[in-house]
């Protein structure tokens, strides 16, 4: 019993030790506080690959369960929270805050996902929403002198908290319906309710949208671009991954278990929630002139996208939707790092820059292809199978909607290409490049290309995730 | 008995949570909030939660006395009175307390069908305060000692995100 417990928080617990640790440390350099981030994140590495003996255990009388699902959640943050920390350490550097509390933040905010990857009970996940919420406020905030930072914060903090309200307010309802805060007690006593109970419209309403919040999906996007734009842009590249996809993760524990049988309550609210945030996203993100803006209304999108596996609903589109995560969770924090290196952020300031650093811009290339979904990139996969996942639920009129948007963003994805390939200006944009950039770039950008052509180890890891 | 206190520890509770939001001095605000905060307290005492009363007028009381320090330390309070009280958003808000009584009206109409059997206030039964210690350090374990994590988090944001950039030497 005891050691069940521990083991089921286990990586939790070692990010959150390392994290708080951090926060003590002091050296003239930010390297060792990298090589500690490191050697925390391998150690949560660990811990995660042994919980895959250990399938089906819980720990905290439920409140903790230790399946494929959780692990391949939390397999993704860890990888979004590794490249994010590995690259930034120049930018921090070069913005005078290359402090210990950074690195420590990012392992504690990754504690908090754990909680909502793997928490089957209301209240740890909403203690583990609130614990990578309140990272990030801070993450967001962290250049000081920045006003546009703090800017973005104070945005994030007010309509995080409110949203939160929003949340718990829907889980109160649902443990006034059930009595209960664990995931399946809650689903053994919904078993008996039908989908068009204002009981459990006001449960799921509240519930729902407050996720589509974390998740940054329209209508509920609005603090999104904001935050993305003032935040530090390796946070930018953490939070618009890694919360999104422990967002996700809470939101399809909660929807496919005890929530699912009650589809029509929600179905309509997502699927409005998928077309807008692909209407929003795509066309927004055309008359943008700042990169970073740009990139923001296009992850707007792609939440669009990976709601479509959900509005299919069959096993197929979660696969499509985990596969999909995976892939958006590399070529995004690849395309906002690569784009830290640049001092400045404006679609113009990628002018002629095929030409003074070929190989930076080969990797944006790549990034954006793989971005727009065309073959033979990783992105193509993944939106292949959102629409295959469409087509077998025979849900065509989605798809043809869809499909129209991948032009779209074709669109503004090329404007950042066709800036590249004119010749330089006079005064470019310099790049600051670490090795540890280079490394995490390069990663993101090969493996956007090699999930590619060889798909077929990504597809049999979403299968297994959903055993 | 029971229900005459209730309704005016419930008239309490309302009335100051009223005059938190509706006065135009800040030091009568936290006035208001002190009188709701103790109608809480007595409703908790009704449930026969003992130790939930005292901890609500302990914790609470000292909460809203650094409020006061706050208010008397940080606010100009001739300016504060002719501030706007009200922003623009008020219509908003009035559109959503007119859905929280939809709402309210809705339950009422249904009858809450199909609901939990609500557990009975147990007086004394097993000890008030070993309940409140059996839910939060072995039902709920994870999630108290979590939320300590969150508070070690917002503490070291917030004074992360207050304190001066050092200068450099």
């Amino acid at each position: 019993m005891q050691f069940n417990n521990l083991f089921s928080i286990l990586p939790a617990a070692v990010l959150a030790l390392f994290g708080c640790v951090l926060l003590l440390l002091r050296f003239d350099s930010s390297r060792p506080y990298l090589i500690f981030l490191a050697f925390a994140e391998l150690l949560a590495a660990i811990g995660l690959w042994r919980q895959t003996d250990f399938l089906g255990f819980t720990g905290f009388r439920g409140a903790i369960l230790i399946d494929p699902f959780g692990i391949a959640f939390n397999a993704i943050c860890l990888v979004a929270g590794l490249i994010c920390a590995v690259g930034a350490y120049r930018y921090m550097e070069r913005e005078d805050e290359d402090h210990p509390e950074f690195y420590g933040l990012i392992l504690l905010a990754q504690s908090g996902m754990y909680l909502m990857n793997s928490g089957t009970e209301l209240i740890t996940v909403f203690i583990g929403l609130e614990i990578t919420a309140v990272s990030f406020y801070s993450l967001t905030g962290f250049l000081r002198s920045n006003p546009r930072s703090s800017e973005a914060a104070l945005k994030y903090l007010l309509l995080g908290a409110f949203s939160s309200g929003l949340l718990l307010y829907g889980f109160s309802i649902l443990y006034g319906l059930s009595g209960s805060t664990h995931y399946l007690n809650i689903a053994s006593m919904l078993a008996t309710r039908n989908s068009r109970d204002p009981l459990i419209l006001m449960a799921i309403l509240p519930i729902v949208l407050g996720l589509l919040f974390k998740i940054a999906a329209a209508p509920l996007h609005m603090w999104a671009p904001d935050a993305y734009e003032g935040a530090p842009t390796p946070v930018t590249a953490y939070l618009a991954t890694a919360s999104k996809a422990a967002g996700f993760a809470l939101l399809l524990r909660l929807i496919l278990g005890p929530l699912h049988d009650l589809r029509p309550a929600w179905e309509g609210l997502i699927t409005f929630a998928a077309i807008a945030s692909l209407t929003v996203g795509n066309l927004a993100a055309i008359t943008q002139s700042s990169t970073k803006r740009l990139l923001a209304y296009s992850s707007i999108g792609h939440v669009g996208y990976i709601l479509l596996g959900l509005v299919a609903g069959n096993k197929t589109g979660i696969e499509a939707m985990l596969l999909y995560l995976l892939v958006y969770t590399l070529m995004t924090t690849g395309a906002f790092l690569l784009l830290s290196a640049l001092d400045r952020e404006g679609v113009t300031d990628f002018r002629g820059l095929l030409y003074r650093h070929p190989g930076v811009a080969l990797l944006m290339i790549l990034l954006l292809l793989s971005l727009a979904g065309l073959p033979p990139t990783a992105g193509f996969v993944a939106k292949y199978m959102i629409f295959l996942s469409l087509v077998q639920a025979r849900q065509y009129w989605v798809a043809v909607i869809a499909a129209l948007y991948v032009a779209v963003s074709l669109y503004y994805y090329f404007r950042i290409i066709r800036e590249m390939l004119h010749n330089p200006d006079d005064s470019p944009a310099t790049l600051t490049i670490s090795t540890g950039w280079r490394a995490a770039v390069g990663l993101t950008a090969i493996l956007s290309l090699g999930l590619g052509l060889n798909p077929e180890p990504v597809l049999a890891w979403a299968r297994s995730a959903l055993r | 008995m029971d229900a005459a206190l209730f309704y005016t520890f419930a008239a309490i509770t309302l009335a100051g949570a009223l005059a938190t939001v509706t006065r135009r001095n800040p030091v009568h605000c936290a006035l208001g909030l002190i009188f709701s905060l103790l109608g809480v307290a007595g409703l908790f005492l009704l449930q026969a939660a003992e130790l939930l009363f005292a901890v609500q007028i302990l914790l609470y009381v000292g909460g809203v006395m650094v409020l006061f320090l706050f208010v008397i330390m940080l606010i100009h309070l001739e300016q504060a009175a002719r501030l706007r009280q009200y922003s623009r958003q008020w219509p908003v808000a009035l559109a959503a307390l007119f859905a929280v009584f939809l709402e309210i009206y809705v339950l009422a109409q249904s009858g809450l069908p199909g609901l939990p059997p609500s557990p009975q206030p147990r007086l004394n039964a097993g000890g008030n305060t070993e309940r409140i210690a059996d839910s939060l350090f072995y039902v709920y374990a994870l999630p108290f000692e979590a939320a300590s994590l969150l508070l070690l988090i917002a503490i070291v944001g917030a004074v992360w995100l207050a304190r001066k950039k050092e200068q450099p030497q």
